[in-house]
């Protein structure tokens, strides 16, 4: 692939891709050193990592009800967006390294659309408008899963 | 100045996550501290499922390269169909999703900012793809975990079938470009420095391209699979798109669709950063290897490996399906069986919190 010249990048395509590089790499920096901060037990976590195999054979919704049910430090089940609450804790500081990687997509969506309508490029301004609605709905949490 | 920065700092994040699993191994007392926990507790050492989630991403990162394949579609056939691994198909499908959504992300800015992965191919397919992947996850994760094995079985097979047989096309004759294409301006040229041909490109079938990809996004969403095996043969072979352009659009699909999909397991409780970190490191120094050994090994008989492990994924995926059915049933004809089950798992479950200090000591 690299053997390839291409001559048909556009404005809006390097703008993503320049986005993309930048939130990919800061993303992969908080998830590393979130993560040593768990791993290493510099954050104490919500749920002892010596409990953890207990859970990983569980279904999630199961495993939502038996965390809350079972540590002190989780007052609501920590799905959609109610785990920011648990942030000061290492294992869902995690969370913010792997939402931000999720969300980094979305910044690049967003950014593009100023210059598709600046180039009169609306059809693609309004794909791109659509894109991130849909993102933002799944990131949401109001799909639920359904179990 | 910000690419050398970023680059360089690329450089020193990728020699760091080196270090980091090491790191851990040692702060923690080796494999025998593994060993002599899991003969003292009957259980396994807290970090012996990260730390094998981590060799065994690396080793799929190598494979994955070499295979031709993303790592997504290694991952959740591998760690959810063998019972060696005790991890819910639930979290197997999260991880997985991220696993892929990584690699996709890590490959995203080259390709676009190198014109290979093309930017008004992949809005539209993405727009189709992601919206199907996140009925396809709610689909997912609404089904019992036996249906979930049996599926995943059959689908990794036909992967496997698509793998064995698909054809692919350099430049794909594509006489006249359809109605829909024309009107979004989906083409091209790039310039293939091995023949030193400028190469104009166009596509065809456009609304067939995208109905399919009604079902792509579906599989990736219910399965947690990265959906590049199926990203290709459609965009080349369907829509008349040249390979090179096909398989880059597609890895940059992936960061697209997987982003819908891991956010509805995300916000559904499917991750566990203690699975999903690992995973992703290892899968991405993996893949930093594999690309080295490249230029040193055969991809057509790592590749035939590959398959062969796809192969063999879907027979005991397929397996586990049927056993956790079997299982399902016997435990309707015993309903108190259950309960018993929860009940011996839940005071197990509610150990005290423990200071921080003491998950390294």
């Amino acid at each position: 692939m690299a053997e390839a010249n291409a001559t048909t990048a556009t404005k809006e395509q390097v703008l993503y891709g320049n986005i993309l590089d930048i939130g990919m790499k800061i993303g992969m920096v908080i998830l590393f050193v979130f993560f040593a901060l768990y791993v290493f037990g510099i954050m104490k976590p919500a749920i002892p990592v010596q409990d953890l195999d207990q859970y990983y054979s569980m279904p999630a919704h199961e495993y939502l009800q038996a965390i809350t049910a079972n540590y002190d430090a989780i007052e609501e089940t920590p799905d959609q967006w109610n785990w920011l609450s648990l942030v000061s804790h290492g294992d869902y500081l995690n969370l913010i390294g792997i939402a931000f990687l999720a969300a980094v997509t979305i910044f690049c969506y967003i950014a593009i659309v100023p210059t598709l309508i600046k180039e009169g490029d609306k059809l693609y301004a309004g794909l791109s408008i659509l894109e991130v609605l849909i993102l933002l709905l799944a990131a949401s949490g109001l799909v639920s899963g359904g179990h | 100045m910000l690419p050398k920065i970023m680059k360089t700092g690329g450089l020193a994040l990728a020699g760091s996550l080196l270090l980091l699993p090491a790191l851990a191994l040692a702060a923690n007392g080796g494999p025998e501290a593994a060993a002599a926990t899991a003969a003292a507790t009957g259980e396994y050492a807290w970090w012996f499922w990260p730390l094998i989630l981590f060799i065994i991403t690396f080793v799929m990162g190598i494979f994955a390269v070499l295979g031709g394949v993303g790592g997504g579609v290694l991952f959740v056939p591998i760690i959810g169909s063998f019972s060696f691994f005790p991890f819910h198909m639930d979290f197997v499908r999260g991880a997985g999703l991220l696993v892929a959504l990584s690699g996709a992300l890590a490959a995203g800015p080259g390709l676009l900012r190198s014109g290979m992965a093309n930017l008004r191919l992949a809005i539209p397919v993405a727009l189709v793809a992601s919206t199907c992947a996140i009925l396809g996850a709610k689909l997912g994760l609404g089904m019992p975990e036996y249906l979930t094995k049996g599926l995943l079985g059959i689908v990794i097979m036909f992967i496997v079938v698509v793998m064995v047989t698909a054809k692919k096309s350099e430049v794909p004759d594509v006489p006249k470009s359809d109605a829909l294409s024309s009107s979004m301006r989906i083409f091209g040229v790039f310039t293939d420095q091995s023949s030193g041909q400028e190469i104009d490109w166009k596509i065809h079938r456009t609304p067939l391209g995208l109905f399919l990809f009604i079902f792509i996004g579906l599989i990736a969403g219910m399965f947690g699979l990265g959906a590049g095996w199926a990203n290709v043969p459609v965009l080349n072979l369907v829509m008349g798109a040249p390979i090179k352009i096909s398989v880059a659009t597609s890895k940059f699909l992936l960061s697209i669709t997987d982003t819908s999909a891991a956010w509805t397991y995300f916000t559904n409780g499917c991750i566990i950063p203690m699975m999903v970190v690992p995973s992703v490191i290892g899968i991405m120094l993996g893949s930093f290897i594999g690309v080295r050994l490249l230029k040193v090994t055969k991809p057509v008989v790592v590749r035939w490996v590959v398959i062969a492990i796809l192969l063999f994924a879907g027979i005991k995926s397929l397996m586990a399906g049927w056993s956790a059915y079997q299982e399902k049933n016997m435990a309707a004809d015993e309903p108190q069986h259950h309960s018993e089950v929860i009940e011996q798992i839940q005071p197990a479950a509610a150990s005290p919190v423990h200071p921080a200090a003491d998950m390294i000591g």
